[in-house]
């Protein structure tokens, strides 16, 4: 037959109201499994309350020869951060 | 591309490494940066689960409960930093499986340490003393490599194996502070692995043909004299705690240089390992090549089954 | 009551003792790594749980009785736990037919050990039900994948499930120490729950297409101390360093 498991990403909410990070990847044969495995491996120090997986195959990826046009244009939009906006120093707290 | 596009490509790519930037798995990199770490990250990988051999050898015969769950534990780590080197090695297009063959063909290396035999339960304390020890330095120097997904696994890597030197150390301390059987066991297993474990940093600089390069992409961060001697200082006050001795008569403190002489490395040895000749070399291809092998239908079935499964889902759908 | 009460205790925890340790042989030697990962989680759960009851056990003996003399220092006779768990690993669909046949038995036992009277064994069968709700999972999935999966693993499994099913019967036969500590209110009674048990075992195989045996010849020894000849070799490896150098500390 000789086909191979696939590659999962592994994502873990570390404790509640936190995010789920990405963690690493493993193989599994399906979701079930995937979901164990990543249980086995990166929970083994109580690493985690959450976990996702997806099937690598899965997630769409930015190219980095994009990354001119898709991030270098937000970089002079300095009204967007608060620093901009110049105001006096009696003004705390805003 | 042609060739002049490939250099300027090349050129950026550099400085991005001098400015201390990461490497990720989908940037342009060059094709020589690719390989190299495929090698030396797959070769980390097959170090850690060879590694679960001559310690997984004593899980059944541990003294005690104690010492049997954390040496468990221990050697299910080494698997799971297997693991994780693998799936950096998978982010330069390489499969898991490709690496096994080339690991199984002997086409790929792996640490030449763990083609000696663990004799005795003190050898349980003198690989995590000594070995793990040896590794971390190697480690930690590489949590700050360039390639992001190999630094990350390094990360990981170096915080859950502070416990294994610990381990290994608190096994040795406890027969030495034992009946003179246990202290002379210690002993043994120190004379045993002391020369190997110096050997784990690689030949001497001179010898060295890739670290100039691995420098500049810092997959390097200092040369295996360095990191040799390194390990040497920070190993004898330790031996010193345990009370027994370093099997090296030439090893003496140098005051001017503020570290330890030591004696001379047998060359020879550490070529016939490297070279497939050591003590254990065909007992842990064996080992390998016989789990992998009788694990193919267990890995077909569950493809198998998946398959099914999915199938059954997508009938249902319709 | 004591020595029955530490016999009774014995008679769960060797089972968790030797299952432990087969585990510990398979480490580093997985079908893959994932799995070999999985099965030493499990290994060790059984190992911490064994802990726990020895360590109960030496408290219960007093005479700075540790945990390591009554898990090292007894003879073949004095161990009982049953004959199914020291079955040899031979192929992985036997380590998985004798992991499924144990965890089933072993959550029942330990819902049903919560209510027993006896504070810690109440309080450990507490915490070891999450870890064997976890392995019941485990091991049933690994039935239905080998044996749904295909041609090879489904013959593989079934002869493993065949070969092992004579196993199953002495789970729920009952010792004297359990006669006494259920009247006591501390011990289960394993009969109550043994239809439970043979229904879910088939129900897991039937859904993994397997046929259930109906043999109804079975072994059993091990509660009385009587071993399959596998026993030896296990506490051979088991008791090497305390048996070649007797009364130290590691």
């Amino acid at each position: 037959m000789k086909k191979n498991w696939p590659l999962w990403e592994v994502f873990v909410r570390s404790k509640n109201g936190l995010e789920h990070r990405h963690f690493g990847s493993l193989h599994a044969a399906d979701e079930t499994m995937a979901l164990e495995n990543a249980r086995d491996v990166y929970t083994r120090r109580s690493e985690g309350v959450s976990i996702w997986v997806v099937e690598s195959k899965h997630i769409t990826a930015s190219n980095p020869q994009d990354n001119g046009e898709l991030f270098e244009p937000a970089q002079d939009k300095v009204y967007r951060h608060p620093t901009f906006y110049k105001l006096p120093d009696e003004l705390k707290h805003m | 591309m042609s060739n002049k596009e490939i250099k300027n490509l090349e050129e950026i790519f550099n400085q991005r490494i001098a400015r201390d930037e990461k490497i990720e798995p989908k940037d342009w990199m060059p094709e020589k940066y690719r390989k190299t770490h495929i090698r030396q990250i797959s070769q980390h990988a097959h170090s850690e689960i060879v590694g679960m051999l001559p310690e997984g050898n004593w899980i059944t015969r541990a003294p005690s409960l104690r010492r049997k769950v954390a040496l468990l534990a221990k050697v299910q780590d080494e698997g799971g930093h297997g693991l994780y080197l693998y799936s950096a090695a998978e982010t330069l297009g390489i499969s898991r499986e490709e690496m096994y063959e080339q690991l199984h063909t002997g086409k790929a290396k792996y640490s030449s340490i763990f083609n000696y035999p663990a004799v005795t339960w003190a050898d349980m304390g003198a690989i995590g003393w000594l070995v793990d020890g040896a590794a971390i330095i190697n480690q930690v120097a590489l949590t700050t490599t360039s390639f992001g997904p190999y630094a990350r696994a390094m990360v990981r890597i170096c915080k859950e194996e502070s416990f294994h030197q610990r381990q290994g150390f608190e096994i040795l301390l406890s027969l030495c502070k034992g009946s003179e059987e246990q202290k002379a066991m210690a002993q043994d297993s120190l004379n045993r692995w002391w020369w190997p474990s110096l050997m784990m940093f690689g030949p001497k600089d001179e010898e060295s043909p890739n670290t100039e390069q691995s420098m500049k992409w810092k997959l390097k961060r200092k040369s295996n004299d360095e990191l040799r001697q390194q390990f040497v200082n920070q190993t004898v006050p330790q031996a010193k705690i345990l009370g027994i001795s370093i099997p090296d008569p030439d090893l003496k403190w140098n005051e001017e240089k503020q570290s330890y002489d030591f004696g001379k490395i047998d060359w020879d040895e550490f070529w016939q390992v490297v070279k497939g000749h050591g003590p254990c070399n065909k007992e842990r291809m064996t080992a390998r090549v016989g789990a992998w092998n009788q694990g193919t239908w267990v890995r077909d079935a569950a493809v198998a089954y998946a398959e099914k499964q999915a199938n059954k889902n997508l009938n249902k759908a319709v | 009551m004591r020595d029955n009460l530490i016999k009774y205790i014995l008679g769960i925890a060797d089972n968790s003792l030797i299952l432990g340790q087969r585990l510990g042989e398979l480490c580093g030697h997985g079908p893959n790594l994932e799995t070999d990962i999985a099965l030493t989680n499990i290994s060790l759960d059984l190992l911490g749980q064994t802990r726990n009851y020895y360590q109960y056990i030496a408290r219960l003996s007093g005479n700075n009785k540790t945990e390591d003399d009554i898990a090292f220092m007894r003879s073949e006779r004095e161990y009982i736990n049953v004959l199914l768990v020291e079955q040899p690993n031979d192929h992985f669909g036997y380590v998985i037919a004798r992991q499924f046949y144990y965890d089933v038995f072993h959550y029942l036992l330990m819902q049903n050990l919560q209510n027993s009277s006896d504070e810690t064994l109440a309080a450990i069968a507490k915490k070891g039900i999450k870890e064997v709700s976890y392995h019941l999972r485990f091991s049933s999935d690994w039935i239905k994948r080998l044996g749904d999966g295909t041609k090879e693993s489904h013959q593989k499994i079934q002869e493993a499930i065949d070969d092992r099913w004579v196993y199953t019967n002495e789970l729920f036969m009952k010792t004297e120490a359990d006669e006494l500590l259920i009247n006591e209110g501390v011990g289960v009674n394993v009969l109550d729950f043994k239809e439970a048990y043979y229904q879910k075992v088939s129900q897991v195989l039937e859904e993994a297409t397997l046929t259930v045996p109906d043999e109804k010849y079975y072994q059993k020894g091990g509660k009385e101390g009587i071993h399959s000849e596998h026993m030896g070799y296990i506490l051979a490896e088991l008791q090497y360093m305390q048996k070649s150098y007797p009364n130290l500390k590691w």
